[in-house]
Order: structure tokens, then sequence, then C-alpha cells
């Protein structure tokens, strides 16, 4: 079975920490549309990381942050120029500055390589299941030093993000407007982009740069299919980048016993949770989930059909010389060719509003079904009058748009209409419009 | 070679409202317009897109800056507002350069210009009108709501300032780009195509705000398409084509031979060497 | 070394001439083929793909060994690559039809959640016993000393028929990249088309896993066609270079890792190609930045000469005075003093102005014709963008010294009768004239 020790505890806390870290700047590069910069930085800060170590002589937090700042501005202003140059893309100018630089800092990894342990791979895909190794004594305890560098990150960029809180919002949503007003674009992209670029820093040993693009990108993305405002969005992208931390660790032990393994990289598991998590909200959002759209979508066409089907009862019983209440075939449902499930949603919305009653051989109108029936095949009428007369449609034209109009129509529009249109008694037509109900 | 008369010259006044194509002594420019533009020309790349502008806009002005797609109408807005570089020229607001006048100014860039899948409210993006008004890292005070509501009320969109704006529609988001304008209360308002895909009512009661923000004394440059309703909507207008064609008060200025000239359509023996040249090109 | 150098140069050592051959095939497949990758705007694509391929290396491992396989037969693990690389491509597809999210950042989604996954997956394969399972991360970083002559066999026929097909079809994936909705009312079948180019990206990423490593595979298909763009903007000749850069930058990337063997040869081959890069991106013709720069600082420094010239002859004209003052300029036109006596002393140096005394100052001989040149040119050019609005501004080019340069003759003797016609008084100073003064002239010569 699974056995938890402090350790566990540790790769959780550093987990968590570096997530969080990532996520509240990232949500930015999400709503920029510059997700992939996450990817670019994440690669070109190697030769940063690299350069810094080979002027300085050594590899303290300092002097790798100073590497990744000056990194995170050369990939900045050399992808605006390469962008420009060759009036590519976006996407085109990230990739060859990203590549070139990576290239550059493996090479000069490899060069330093006899002194330094920096190693490409743990560059990669970190080493949290090592943390514990390295402690420094805080607060009187053994803490690992990359706990405190990630505790420390997300700490910074709490702060950064707070303070620049309006601005950053301003220039990300209107960066015109935003230099307009004296508040540079340009200038807080760059600041954005060294933040990014020293949370890479302080995250990569702990847990490698393809968990820190996984939590710069994929908890916002969930946070962004749920959320209508930008506060409740970083909140939440944060509460998934931790979700996704835990959930990785657990599985990353729970699972490769299950298949006859000891254990496996905790870092690919915490990506791979992330993105499980999002393929959760991916179908389940409520605001755009797929199933939220196409159960909206379902239901509209449920609601349009049931008020169709009305509709053709009622100029049924409308016909001269009827006096029994029409009856509705069942396979009649079948007019909107809208697949099985609304016709099954529709026929269930009438009969449990009321509005039809099955009979041997179908359905037959009901008293309500009636006075609703009437209701809508009043507003329909009265619309398409409104549009002949107001908009001066053509009266073959306005069937479908009046059919649309009459499901939202209330009592209060109905009576304006009614006014508007100067009550008459036959639409264009020459169909009689019922009249208004007593109250 | 070296003769010349000291002869005054003998040119009269070109009538105000006579097309100068090229007036030679250049514009007269008060210290005193809201926005005076001065020789400006503005290169993307290799080739000016706005060449030699040269002229003031009137205070108190309801102004139409009306010219063809690719003309260089938003290019000019944004030479005056400092987004893009002059390769040569200035502009003055009230006399003094941009950087000490920001506030002056408001902006309604073109609705397609942001995102609108963007999660913020109504009432968000219209308080970022305001941003300019609190400096770096401070945030809004009350008042500033306040006024941000305010400024919602005045465009009729109280009711959804809690809506996220992907919800709006095209109409209703312009009304809150306005409404952010308003919020600033600037002294000079340059708005790009504000009627741009917005129903009748709806425009209709833009140019009602934008006649009342003119009775109250202040600028306002609207980027205009509908060639329709630019007598009908503003008293003084600006025909572009890379160059100001002509400017003045609409009455003036306004004339069909004027439109012709800035919108060409023009079927002089030439015109069909210069397609040809075109295609050759 | 200098030895080593000549050999391995000279192609004599047979390793090096297989791993060359192998390499400068990819690149010139990727370079070709990245051309409608990059035109399409869908540069990290590529890159979203080729991460999504580690998992797909790893499980075809895992099976092969399953199905009691040695594990280590390239068209097996390539197989997997490739299917986990398409199920990426769909997954990027799908989040963008069904989803709010944008582009850049599906590409991130798919390429760090598969990455992760195949991570995940390493971790276990590592503790199958009695596999060697640490050959698999030569996918990631590449290795181009592994590679086999059967490898070379595979990545040459794979590489070369990649080339076939793009020029089969190049004119159709020319009307894709460049007019895709007109393609589809032409009807052409624009789906399969695309399918066919992002399968042939897939193919060319997966066979350069072992060469380049899929961390950097996404080089080879993005940094020629860049490369190539920043001298043409036609696209066959860009698809010629940005081949041949490809397969230059890889085949001198591997000959330079032949030589130091510690050095990893994926980043080799990517530092050589984005060499050529870099060298393009400094002297291109079409958006090198020294020729641009140079461009726009030419253009600049014109056109402010021209207004100097221009406006102190309309000074002139309007003061009726043979000499002008800067203070005149400064106040008419609120230059900057500054600027005004800067433009007039590199006017001064250019032999176009001189100085008189009472700090005023006159146009030399030479200066005369430039600027009535100038004043022409500006009057000709306005009249024509007003008369020629429909067609006039593609045509505009104040680079351009002279508007005959541009213009027709005939349009030019047009718009000059125009001119005379509109302003009666103040005929065109045109250069041609200078002798012939007119009636009531405003240049009075
Ligand atoms: N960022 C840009 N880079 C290069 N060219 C541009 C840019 N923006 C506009 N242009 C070009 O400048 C010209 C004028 O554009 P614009 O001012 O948007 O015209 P308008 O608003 O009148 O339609 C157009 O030909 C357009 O192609
Ligand atoms: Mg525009």
């Amino acid at each position: 079975m699974i056995s938890w020790s402090v350790i566990d505890t540790w790769i959780i806390i550093v987990g968590v920490l570096s997530a969080v870290g990532c996520a509240l700047p990232g949500a930015y590069l999400l709503l920029r549309r510059q997700s992939m910069m996450g990817d670019a930085i994440s690669h070109s800060v190697l030769p940063g990381i690299a350069g810094a170590y080979l002027i300085m002589g050594n590899r303290e937090p300092l002097t790798l942050f100073l590497g990744a700042i000056v990194i995170g501005i050369v990939t900045t202003v050399l992808i605006r120029l390469v962008k420009h140059g060759g009036k590519i893309e976006d996407g085109a100018a990230m990739g060859v500055v990203f590549t070139a630089l990576f290239a550059l800092g493996l090479v000069m990894i490899r060069r330093a390589a006899d002194h330094v342990d920096l190693d490409p791979d743990c560059v990669l895909y970190g080493a949290i299941e090592l943390t514990f190794l390295d402690t420094v004594p805080f607060l009187g305890m053994d803490v690992p030093r990359a706990a405190l560098l990630t505790g420390g990150m997300l700490l910074a960029n709490v702060l950064f993000l707070g303070l620049l809180y309006k601005e950053l919002k301003l220039s990300s949503f209107d960066p015109g407007l935003s230099d307009a007003l004296g508040y540079s674009s340009r200038f807080l992209h760059h600041l954005l982009m060294v933040a990014i670029a020293a949370t890479m820093v302080a995250s990569f040993e702990a847990v490698g740069s393809i968990l820190v693009i996984a939590m710069l990108i994929v908890p916002p993305a969930c946070a962004y299919l749920l959320c209508n405002r930008l506060l409740p969005m970083l909140l939440v992208s944060a509460g998934f980048a931790a979700a996704s931390a835990v959930l990785g660790h657990l599985s990353a032990i729970a699972l490769p016993p299950v298949l006859g393994y000891e254990d496996t990289s905790t870092a690919g598991m915490m990506a791979l949770a992330a993105g499980v998590l999002f393929g959760g909200v991916f179908f389940l959002s409520p605001k755009s989930g797929v199933l939220a759209q196409s159960w909206r979508r379902v239901r509209l066409g449920a609601q349009l059909l049931s008020e169709e089907v009305l509709g053709v009862l009622y100029r049924r019983q409308e016909a001269p010389g009827v006096s029994a209440r029409p009856v509705l075939a069942p396979e009649e449902l079948r007019r909107g060719a809208q697949g099985r499930t609304v016709e099954w949603l529709a026929g269930r919305r009438l009969v449990r509003q009321g509005y039809v009653r099955p009979v041997p051989g179908g359905f037959e109108l009901t008293e309500p079904g009636l006075h609703e029936a009437r209701r809508l095949i009043r507003a329909h009428r009265l619309w398409e009058t409104w549009l002949v007369e107001e908009m001066n449609l053509r009266p073959d034209h306005v069937h479908g748009p009046a059919s649309r109009l009459e499901s939202v129509t209330g009592e209060a529009m109905e009576e304006e209409l009614a006014r508007e249109t100067g009550a008459p008694a036959m639409d264009p037509h020459a169909r009689r419009i019922p009249p208004a109900e007593k109250h | 070679m070296e003769t010349r008369t000291d002869r005054p010259t003998t040119r009269p006044a070109v009538p105000e409202h006579r097309p100068a194509p090229a007036s030679p002594a250049g514009t007269d420019h008060s210290p005193n317009a809201p926005i005076s533009i001065h020789d400006v020309t503005v290169a993307y790349d290799r080739k000016p897109v706005l060449w030699d502008v040269d002229l003031d806009v009137p205070e108190g002005r309801l102004v139409g800056l009306i010219g063809p797609n690719g003309a260089g109408k938003s290019t000019l807005l944004k030479a005056i507002l400092g987004l893009v570089p002059v390769i040569s020229g200035r502009v003055a607001i009230y006399g003094k350069p941009l950087s000490k006048q920001r506030k002056l100014l408001g902006y309604v860039p073109q609705r397609e210009s942001v995102d609108w899948d963007f999660p913020v409210t109504v009432r968000d993006v219209v308080q970022m009108g305001l941003y300019g008004q609190v400096g770096w890292f401070r945030r809004l005070r009350r008042e500033h709501v306040r006024r941000a509501d305010e400024a919602l009320e005045r465009v009729g969109m109280t009711d959804l300032a809690d809506r996220q704006i992907s919800q709006l529609s095209g109409g209703q988001q312009q009304r809150v780009f306005l409404a952010r304008a308003l919020a600033q209360d600037a002294q000079i308002y340059l708005m790009d195509e504000p009627f741009a895909g917005v129903d009748s009512a709806t425009e209709k009661s833009i140019v009602a705000l934008l006649h009342d923000l003119r009775n109250a004394g202040r600028t306002v440059v609207c980027v205009h398409h509908d060639l329709q309703t630019v007598a009908a909507y503003f008293d003084y207008v600006i025909l572009l084509n890379m160059r100001v064609v002509t400017h003045g008060a609409t009455a003036d200025v306004y004339t069909e031979e004027n439109l012709r000239k800035t919108y060409g359509g023009q079927l002089t023996l030439l015109s069909s060497a210069a397609t040809a040249l075109a295609q050759r090109h | 070394m200098l030895e080593e150098l000549w050999r391995v140069f000279t192609f004599q050592d047979y390793n090096t001439r297989v791993v060359m051959a192998g390499t400068g095939l990819l690149g010139l497949a990727a370079g070709v083929i990245g051309v409608f990758l990059v035109l399409r705007k869908r540069a990290l694509l590529s890159d979203a793909v080729s991460h999504a391929t580690l998992p797909g290396v790893i499980l075809a491992f895992w099976a092969s060994i399953a199905l009691g396989m040695t594990g280590r037969s390239l068209p097996v693990l390539l197989s997997g690559a490739a299917l986990t690389g398409l199920l990426g491509m769909v997954t990027v597809v799908a989040l963008r039809r069904w989803s709010p999210i944008k582009d850049d950042a599906a590409l991130a989604i798919v390429l760090s959640v598969f990455f992760g996954a195949g991570i995940a997956l390493f971790g276990m394969v590592q503790q199958i016993e009695g596999v060697h399972a640490a050959g698999l991360t030569d996918f990631i970083y590449g290795k181009t000393a592994s590679m086999l002559i059967s490898d070379t066999v595979i990545i040459g026929i794979a590489a070369l028929g990649v080339c076939g097909i793009a020029i089969a079809l190049f004119k159709e994936f020319r009307l894709l990249c460049f007019d895709e909705a007109f393609a589809a009312v032409q009807g052409w079948p624009t789906l399969r088309l695309d399918l066919l180019l992002m399968g042939l990206i897939v193919l060319v990423t997966v066979i350069g896993l072992q060469a380049v490593g899929l961390i950097l595979i996404v080089a080879l298909l993005i940094i020629p066609p860049v490369t190539a763009r920043l001298w043409t903007h036609r696209l066959a000749p860009m698809a010629a270079l940005s081949g041949m850069f490809g397969m230059l930058g890889a085949g001198t990337g591997s000959a330079v890792s032949a030589l130091f063997e510690r050095l990893p040869s994926g980043a080799l081959i990517v530092l050589s190609a984005s060499a050529f890069f870099f060298v393009s991106l400094m002297l291109g013709t079409e958006g090198g930045l020294l020729p641009r720069l140079w461009r726009r600082a030419r253009l600049r420094r014109r056109i402010r000469r021209q207004h100097l010239l221009r406006r102190a002859w309309e000074l002139r004209e309007q003061t009726g005075k043979r000499t002008f003052s800067a203070r005149g300029l400064v106040a008419r036109h609120a230059w900057h003093p500054v600027v005004a006596a800067l433009e007039l002393r590199s006017a001064r140096r250019a032999g176009l102005v001189q100085r008189i005394d009472g700090g005023r100052w006159e146009f030399t001989p030479a200066g005369e014709s430039e600027a009535s040149r100038a004043v022409r040119n500006h009057r000709l050019w306005e009249l024509y963008l007003i008369t020629h609005a429909d067609v006039a501004p593609s045509h505009v080019d104040s680079d351009a010294d002279r508007i005959e340069h541009v213009l027709d003759p005939d349009m030019v003797a047009e718009l000059e009768e125009l001119l005379a016609r509109e302003q009666e008084d103040t005929p065109p100073p045109s250069p041609h004239r200078l002798e012939t003064p007119t009636n009531g002239g405003g240049n009075g010569r």
C-alpha cells in the first residue's frame, strides 16, 4: 500500500507552492493570447541560467535570477524584432527565438558541465522527489531550499500582481487604451515576462520546466471556462493549480503500484492531473462546457418544437368545420427532424406542462394547451403584422423571425405590439389574430 | 538665373470652402486649437500611410473623419494619441505636447481591437476609463466608481452593468466603449468608427450623446463611414485619403465634388491608364 | 584537430557520411514543408505535435517489450510517435472548435499535458527489469551518433516523399495558404488538403525525432522558412531557399557534432540553422534589420529635407522675399527651433542653402532646383491623390525622387495641366520650365 512520509508532505508543499506561483502570472499569458510565451521562455531561460553561472561562477539564487531577468527581456525583444522583420505571426517568431536560445543553452551547459551539476534532464522534469535532501534551517526547522524558493516566488508574484492589478488588467484587455492613458503596455509586457522567467528559475530545479508550462496555462484555462471576472479567475486558477499538484503526487505514488511498478515521475503526473482536471471542465463547465452547450441546444430545440406543435394543433382546430379537439400523431413530432432526444424532450415537456394528454393514436390538446396555443399564435401573428408594417419586410419573409420572437413575448410586450399595430383582426396572410384573453 | 522680383504675390486668398489641394502657404495654426497637426507623416513600412497631414481641429465641434478603407483614418487617430511613431512632424494638444496633455484625451478604439471574451464585466470596462486619473499602483476611489456608474447610466447600460462583456450585442459593446470614454470626462474625444455594427436605434442615441458632448464644449472627432449621414451628424468634416483632401465646416466642404475626390471613382481619360498601371505593379 | 576537420568535411568518414546524408535530407524536407506551416500561421502547432509524440514512443516501446521484441525497432517506435502526435493535433483542433479557448492556449495545454504524460510513463518503463530504456531519452534531445544506415534510409525515403508531394501539390498548397476561403469556393478539397499538409508535418516531425529530438525538431520546421522569408516574399523561391537553408543547417550541424562528440548533436544542428537565420535577420533584403533601419533613416532624412525645402520655398512665395529666416520656419510650422537649425545645417552641408547676413538664408542654385522639384513633386502627388483616389494609395511612393519614376509620363502631363488650371496664379514650379517663366509667375524666374 501507499506509505506516506514527511517527504511526501514536502513534495506536495513544494508542488503546490510552485504550481500556484505559476498559475497566477500564467492567467495573464492566457488572457493576452500569449500562452506559448511560457513555453518559449521556459526554453530560452536555459542559456540565461548557464550564462549567469559561467559569468558569476556560482549558482546562488540571486545569480540565477539575474540571468532570468536578462533572458526574459532578451527573449521578448528578440521575438519582437523577428516578428516585425520577417512579417510573420507571433508563433513563428517565438519558435525561431526559443529553439535557437535553447540550443545555445544546451551547448553552454555541456561546456560548463565539468564544473556544474546542471543537467538538462533535470531542467526538463526536475527532481521534486529529491528536494528533501537539500534543506536549510528556517524558523527553527529544516526546510527544503526549494520550498523557500518557490514560496518566496509565490509571494513575490502575489505582490507583483496585486500592486499592478489594475495596470495589468487594462493592458491585457486593451493595450491601445493602456498606452493612451500613460500605462505603457510594452513596459508591462516586459515586466510580466521577467516575472515569468524568474518564476521558472525558482521552480526549475524543484519541478522542471514541463510542469511549469503546464501550470502556467492549464489551471488558468480551467478557470477561463468557468469565470466571468478577472479576480475570481485568478483565485480559481490558483485552486486548480493546487489541486493538480496534490492530485498529481497522490497518483504518482498510488497509480503505478496498481500496474505493478513502484512509482513514477511526480512532475509528469502533476501535469497529467492538470490535464485531466481541464478535460473535466472542458466537458462539464456550466458556462461553456461541451455538455452544457449541447444541453442548451437540445433544450432550445425542444422548446421551439413544442411551440410549433401547439401552433399546428391550434391551426388545425381553427379550420372551418372542425369541432373536435385535434389529435397529434406521434410521428408528427418528427417535423423538426432534430433527433430523437429533442422529440422526446418536446413531447415530455408538453405532457408535463399539461398542454396535451396522451389519447389512443396520439396526443390531444387540453384546455390549458388551447390557451397557450392561442397566446402563441396571437403573438406570432402580431409580430408578423408588425414586421410587415413597421419594418417593411415582405409578408413571405416574416414567418421565421416571428416564430423566434413569439416564444420570448411576454404579456407587456404583447400589449405594446397590439398597440403599435393598432390591434388588427387579421395578419398579413389574412388569417385571424385571436383576441387577447380576458384575465 | 538668380533673378527675383520683389513684387509681392498677387495671389488671391483661397476662399474657405474652396478645396485647396495645395495651399502653398500651409495651414495657419492657432496655438489654442484642441489638436494641431503639423506636417505629420507616418509610415508603417516603406510607404507612408499618412502624408504631410497639416491641420487644426477646431474647438467645440463634432468632427467627422471621412475617407475610404485604408485611407489612414485610424492611423491618424493613433498618431494624435502617440500610439504610432511619426516619421516627421508633430502633434500638439492645446499647444502643448501630448505627454503633458494625456488626461484631456478620451479614446474609443475600433470595437474589434479587443477580445470580447475577456473575463471582465461591463462595469469593469467602464471603470478602466478612469485609470488614467489615479496613476500607477493606486486603486480607484469611491468617487470614481460613482462616475463610472453615471457614465453607464448615460448610455442606458445600468441594467447590464454586471454582465460579462461576451454576452453583449454589437450595439451594447459600442455603448460600453462610449461609457468608458464618457467616464474619462475628457476635453477631446477620438472615436474610431463608433457606429460600425450598431443597430439604427443605438446609432441615434449615440449621435444624441455626441451632440450633448459638443454642446458641453467638448471636441469630438469620429471616424465615420456612412456618407448618407455625414451631413446630419457632423458640423465639421475632414476628408482624408493618405493626405487631407479638404477640411472645413460641413456645409462648405461636404460637396459631391469633394466626395468624389476622396473616394475616387472618377472616370477620367486617365483612370483607365491608372488601372493598367495598378495591374502592372 | 585540423586533420579531423578535413576528414569530416571531405566526407571520408563512413559514419559521418551516413549521418550527414540523413540529417541533410531531413533538413531539406522540413524546410520545404515548413514554409507552408509558417505561412498558414501554425508554426507552433508542430511544437505541440512533437511534444505529443513522447507518450507514443514510450507506449510503443512498452508494447513491443510486452510482445517479446527488443523495443528498439525504429519503425515501431516512430509509429507510436505518429499516433499520439496525431492525437495531440486532433485535440488542439477539438479545443479550438468546442470551447472559447484560443489557439495559443490549446497548443500549450496539449504540449504540456501530453509531455507530462510521456514523462510519467517513462518513469514506469524505466523500472521494467532487464530492459535498457535509457536510449529512449535520445528522442528528447536527439542523438545523431546513434543513427544507423537503415535509419538513414528510412529518413531519406520519407524526406524525399514529403518533398515530392510538396512539389506535386505546390499549386494547391499555395492556394490553401494564401486564400483558403477562395480555394474552397473554387471547389478545391481544402479540408483534405489541410489534413494532408498536417499529416506531412507529423511525418517530418516523427522522422526528425532521432536526429534533433522532439524539443528542437520544431526549429527545423520554422527557422529555415523564416530565414528564407527574410530574402524573398514569393512562395516558390521561398520554398527552395528554405529547403536549402534546412539542408545546409542540418548538414553543417551534424558535421560539427562529429567533431565535438560531447556536445548534443540536435542542439548543434539547430545552432547552425540559427546562424544562417541570424545573418539573414541582420542583412536580409526583405525585412533584415540593417537594410530596414537604413531604409527608414533614409526615408526620414529625405522627408525632412523635402519638408524643409518645400516650406522654405513656400515661405518665400508668401513673403515675396528672396531669402528666408529660420525663425519664420519655426513660427509658421511649429518646428522645434533645434530641429530647424539642424535641418538647415545639414542642407547647408549638402550645398542646398547658404547663410547670408542677418541670420537669413537663401537657396543655392542647386537648392533652388531641388526645392522647386520637391514642391512640384509634392503638389503633383497631392493632385494625383485627389483625382485618382480610387487607385492612388497603391502607387504613392514619396520615397521615389520624382513622380515620373512611378507614374506614366502621360499621367504626369495631365496632372501638370490640371495643377496649372486649378491655380492659375501659381503654376507648378517644374524644373523643365525653369527657363520659361509664365505670366504672373509665382516662382518668378
Ligand atoms: N500595424 C500596421 N502595420 C503595417 N501597416 C499597417 C498597420 N496598420 C495599418 N497599416 C496600413 O496602413 C494603411 C492605413 O490603415 P488605417 O489607418 O487602419 O486605415 P483606415 O482606418 O482609414 O481604414 C492601410 O493600408 C493599412 O494596411
Ligand atoms: Mg480604421
